[in-house]
């Protein structure tokens, strides 16, 4: 992982000035082609989706053949019943705990604690914490059922329990939240360190000579620096851990609803159920939760600087 | 992300949330052609010199239903082709495999047919019928084919009409049916023989069986006495080979007379058996919810942790079969014992039966957008030919849908004649309606929430409620 | 003393991090050449390649992995490229409401690359033609990636110093000379970490490449890896666990490529 140099030259976010000669109309060009492949691919399924959520479609049956337009009785299913409410809450608790939490947490301490530490035990920790990253999506579930399984899996054999303990039926919440911890964090890990590499040595070097403890260099000297990388690490895995359906692969959203995050919860409606108009207006919901969260976000980011 | 000038944003917001809503009309006006319907014309291309076909179903060389693949691959297609061939006609048939889990399968099939392509012939499971039917997906053969060209077909002979049923809807036929299956109780002989019971069971009420379990119970530790398929991580799997089989012993089917079975006394009954299992330490609740619970517990059986089970004659085909089940048992011919399925007490079953079962089966169905109606349906009858179905029994034996191949290859296996000749007669199918696989889920469901603590009376209660929401208010649904 | 305490502390730490990150990776190695494999992570008792001589019999596993190939390195050209050039003009150009609208798109990407976008997007592909075609495959994943793409790498071309372009642009470079031969060079590792991030996304990707292509030959890996259960659904451990660790094999090799020669990273900062 190449290590950024002394000193990081941060732009100043908003530069109004086209300083490298783009030009409206060349800027345009360039965005093009994403927007086309966006625009036919990204946004008008995606809002096809939204309208299928205000009809009553199903996959199958009388309603896939001649679907009615019902307005906002989906929205108004979706907001009275409890079995949406579970899942919410399951995918908040999912959110905070695996990611907000789980990944930035240790992501962080990965990557301040291998500052100094060999390079050789950096190298291989990181390799891990990537690889776990990287591995498709299908492998890790199984590679975390043979982990959990409750006769002969790993965790209960190292435990020397027969029967073992049916981890991901005893405590699903718990079980994908640490799995979304493991697969998870490489992110984390890699943009703190390269956002640690943008705090001026001088400045912890001040700190080390006025007598600071490790909190108080954190609080003071470290963090003001990695703000702006924190806030847009939260923002993209929290929106990634939200809708990622990975968990599912591991309980499938049991046992009894349990562990059903909001991903599965869909996957249930819409492919299990084949209740499309449903999954979509449940989309709409978590499009606007989404949403929701990211304004927190910035107005928390926006007052802290204030106060900073 | 963050820019200071709140005036711009909103500015900007107003102008992105404009440009959406435009977006959303044109998407709109779009998505109007979600529902359409196409005629078609039965004749076309009928005497076409060269055509070519495709078959596709939920099995792959090499993985899932490996069997059924080959068979097609290896077996149909070039017997099919000579065939032509002898005819004066040049067939190129080619086959679409699948290997994934039956719900995406089910919305793959749906999509294509929805599209009006695809392949011409596909597997589909018997309970999708109605629901496909419904949505226009799929049409009666006669309508697609012609009845002058289906009737005479004399495999519908071959065929008895209960199971033609489940690849019909309306009184119309749909598919050919390719097979069907009963469902009894299984037990390990020997588990039986050390506890001091008898190797030659045949309980005759549900009481029996408990009491035979609490037996198991006191004199194994270590063995789970009885498993029964509850939850709904295991899909239809809790309701055929768990439910339903009870209901029916209860008296009462699914749907009878224009009703759906809601809160009533057989529901109740049907619960609490679950109740009197599951709280009652008979068997493991634990495993139940397991999302691979019901492989866990042909493992278990299978390594005589499990005593009773109740299971189609799949299980015995293929999970204990000695030498390439999935959870092979070399001694399965001495060891596993069947027996009827016995109603709540002698005579209290359906049709007042001292014994039931459930069956079900899945069959082919022809794309109603076909290129080659004709043709399409002349493999569909050649693939449920005599010689083609004993052609893919490959020397296993199984219930075929045709009499004269069943008569011919289950005389070799016990099991299986006593399923043909004993279960099946007593048997019942589920209703075809579109509706009833989420009927299906909400039973799954009501077994679930006993399973995990609540009283019989309670989840039959969820229950019907969640049931008049499904089939259209309590007028439709039986209670008391 | 307390400092050196610290210290064993501090390794322990480590120590138990390394032991968490690798504990469900050794059965990728373990259990393939093991026959038959259990779930729990052992030295194979009885040491075999039967299990990878029955993947070399499946006559979709080649195919299924050059298909895999193929659609990863497709949608990453597709991506870096497009993603590349968007990110720079949003970068450098004032583009009026790009943050909400990135931001938006982000939204949008998680709506689409769900289960519920099913319909809309075969019904989208089936009308452009492009059922049962890799290219299909592509332009749908393409769609949902970039959007994320284009956010990490608008955020590492921020990073990047105008210093350089200013002065090329002195000497009367283009905009897509000083694009191609002083950003692209600078922005390589945020670049190659968006290719690796690409084909990860895409080589793990089951339900779009399901629903839209039919041929099992064109058919990816991740399809295939689904087909290693039976028709009850349980696992054929053996197959799986062989057929896991050749699926992996790829991206692992891709990323440690990536890494050695780039770098690997989402955040910038230029090595001065």
């Amino acid at each position: 992982m190449g290590v950024a140099g002394q000193r990081e030259i941060v732009a100043s976010p908003a530069t109004p000035t086209d300083v490298v000669g783009l030009g409206r109309l060349r800027a345009v060009g360039f965005v093009a082609p994403a927007l086309a492949l966006v625009g036919i691919f990204l946004i008008f399924p995606a809002l096809w989706t939204l309208y299928i959520g205000a009809t009553n479609f199903r996959l199958t049956g009388a309603s896939a053949r001649s679907p009615a337009f019902v307005g906002l009785a989906n929205l108004q299913r979706a907001l009275t019943d409890d079995t949406f409410y579970r899942s919410l809450w399951l995918t908040l608790v999912f959110v905070l705990g695996s990611a907000v939490i789980g990944q930035n947490g240790l992501g962080f301490t990965l990557a301040w604690a291998m500052r100094d530490v060999h390079r050789w035990v950096k190298r291989t920790l990181e390799a891990l914490v990537l690889l776990a990253w990287i591995l498709p999506s299908s492998v890790v579930a199984f590679l975390w059922i043979a982990m959990l399984d409750r006769d002969g899996g790993t965790v209960n054999e190292l435990l020397g329990r027969t029967p073992g303990v049916a981890w991901l039926i005893q405590y699903p919440m718990a079980g994908i939240v640490i799995f979304n911890i493991w697969r998870g964090t490489a992110f984390s890990m890699m943009l703190y360190s390269a956002a640690l590499s943008s705090v001026p040595p001088s400045h912890l070097e001040t700190a080390r000579l006025v007598g600071a403890t490790g909190a108080q260099t954190l609080r003071d000297v470290v963090f003001p620096h990695i703000r702006r990388y924190t806030l847009s690490n939260t923002l993209l895995i929290t929106l990634w851990t939200f809708n990622d359906f990975t968990p599912f692969l591991l309980t499938a959203g049991g046992p009894n609803h349990r562990s059903e995050i909001i991903a599965a919860y869909i996957y249930n409606t819409a492919i299990v159920g084949g209740d499309m108009g449903y999954s979509g207006a449940i989309s709409l919901l978590v499009l606007l939760i989404n949403l929701l969260m990211a304004l927190v976000y910035l107005r928390a980011a926006r007052v802290r600087r204030r106060a900073a | 992300m963050h820019r200071s000038i709140a005036k711009r944003r909103v500015v900007e917001r107003t102008r992105l949330v404009a440009a959406l809503a435009g977006l959303l009309v044109a998407t709109a006006a779009t998505a109007g052609c979600l529902g359409k319907d196409s005629g078609n014309d039965s004749g076309k291309n009928a005497n076409a010199k060269e055509f070519s076909l495709t078959i596709a179903a939920n099995a792959i060389s090499g993985g899932k239903n490996a069997a059924g693949a080959d068979w097609i691959e290896k077996w149909v297609i070039p017997h099919f082709i000579d065939d032509q061939k002898a005819k004066g006609k040049t067939a190129k048939v080619s086959f679409q495999p699948s290997g994934a889990n039956d719900e995406d399968y089910k919305s793959k099939v749906a999509l294509d047919l929805r599209s009006g392509s695809g392949a011409d012939i596909y597997a589909i499971d018997g309970i999708w019928v109605g629901e496909f039917a419904d949505a226009g997906y799929i049409k009666p053969l006669e309508d697609i084919v012609g009845a002058d060209k289906v009737t005479p077909w004399e495999g519908w002979g071959q065929i008895p009409p209960s199971v033609q049923g489940n690849m019909s809807y309306n009184g119309k036929r749909y598919g050919v049916p390719a097979g069907t299956d009963g469902r009894v109780i299984y037990f390990n002989k020997k588990l039986f023989g050390q506890a001091g019971l008898a190797t030659d069971w045949q309980p005759k009420s549900w009481d029996e069986i408990l009491t035979t379990a609490q037996t198991l119970k006191a004199k194994l530790p270590g063995v789970t006495p009885i498993q029964l398929n509850a939850g709904t991580a295991m899909g239809e799997a809790t309701t055929m080979q768990g439910a339903l089989p009870l209901l029916v012993g209860a008296g009462q089917q699914i749907y009878a007379d224009g009703k759906w079975q809601g809160n009533t006394q057989a529901v109740r009954d049907v619960l609490s058996v679950y109740e009197r299992i599951y709280k009652g330490g008979l068997g493991d609740p634990v495993l139940q919810q397991d999302a691979k619970g019901r492989d866990k517990s042909f493992q278990a059986f299978a390594a005589g942790k499990i005593a009773i089970l109740l299971e189609g004659d799949y299980f015995w085909r293929s999970v204990v079969e000695p030498t390439k089940g999935v959870a092979k048992m070399a001694d399965r011919n001495e060891t596993v014992g069947y027996a009827k399925i016995p109603a709540m007490r002698p005579g209290g079953g359906i049709r007042n039966q001292d014994f039931v079962s459930m069956s079900g089966g899945g069959g082919n169905v022809l794309n109603p957008n076909s290129k080659y109606p004709q043709q399409a349906w002349e493999l569909l009858a050649f693939m449920n030919s005599k010689d083609a179905t004993i052609a893919q029994l490959a020397g296993n034996a199984r219930i075929t849908q045709r009499q004269d191949v069943n008569n011919q290859v289950l005389s070799g296996d016990p099991m299986l004649s006593f399923v043909s000749t004993q279960v099946l007669p007593l048997t019942a199918y589920r209703p075809g309606f579109a509706v009833y696989p989420q009927v299906s889920q909400a039973l799954q469901q009501a077994t679930l929430d006993v399973v995990s603590g609540k009283s019989p009376a309670d989840a039959a209660a969820t229950y019907q409620k969640t049931v008049e929401g499904l089939v259209g208010g309590a007028g439709k649904v039986a209670s008391g | 003393m307390t400092a050196f305490i610290r210290r064993i502390l501090f390794y322990v730490v480590l120590g138990v991090g390394t032991v968490f990150f690798m504990l469900p990776m050794l059965w990728l190695l373990s259990a393939p050449f093991d026959d038959p494999p259990t779930y729990a992570v052992r030295a194979p008792r009885h040491f075999s390649l039967h299990n990878f001589a029955e993947i070399s019999h499946n006559r979709y596993a080649v195919s299924s992995l050059l298909n895999s190939t193929l659609l990863a390195f497709g949608t990453m050209a597709l991506v870096v490229v497009a993603a590349a050039l968007a990110a720079y003009a949003l970068s450098r150009a004032r583009v009026p409401g790009r943050d909400a609208l990135l931001y938006v798109l982000l939204l949008l990407s998680s709506v689409v690359t769900g289960t519920a976008a099913m319909v809309p997007i075969f019904l989208l592909i089936f009308q452009l033609g492009l059922i049962d075609s890799h290219v299909g495959v592509v332009l749908v994943l393409s769609g949902g990636l970039l959007p994320a793409a284009i956010f990490l790498l608008k955020d590492f071309i921020d990073t990047i110093p105008r210093s350089y372009e200013e002065s090329a642009r002195v000497f009367g470079a283009s905009p897509l000379q000083i694009l191609r031969q002083i950003v692209v060079p600078v922005a390589r590792p945020g670049l190659a970490t968006i290719a690796v991030w690409t084909v990860v996304q895409v080589w793990g990707s089951f339900l779009t490449p399901f629903i839209l292509l039919r041929n099992p030959d064109k058919q990816p890996a991740a399809v295939l890896v689904r087909t290693f259960y039976t028709e009850g659904g349980s696992p054929n451990l053996g197959l799986i666990a062989a057929f896991s660790l050749i699926y992996s094999i790829p991206v692992v090799l891709m990323y440690l490529l990536a890494w050695s020669r780039y770098g690997f990273r989402f955040h910038g900062g230029i090595k001065s």
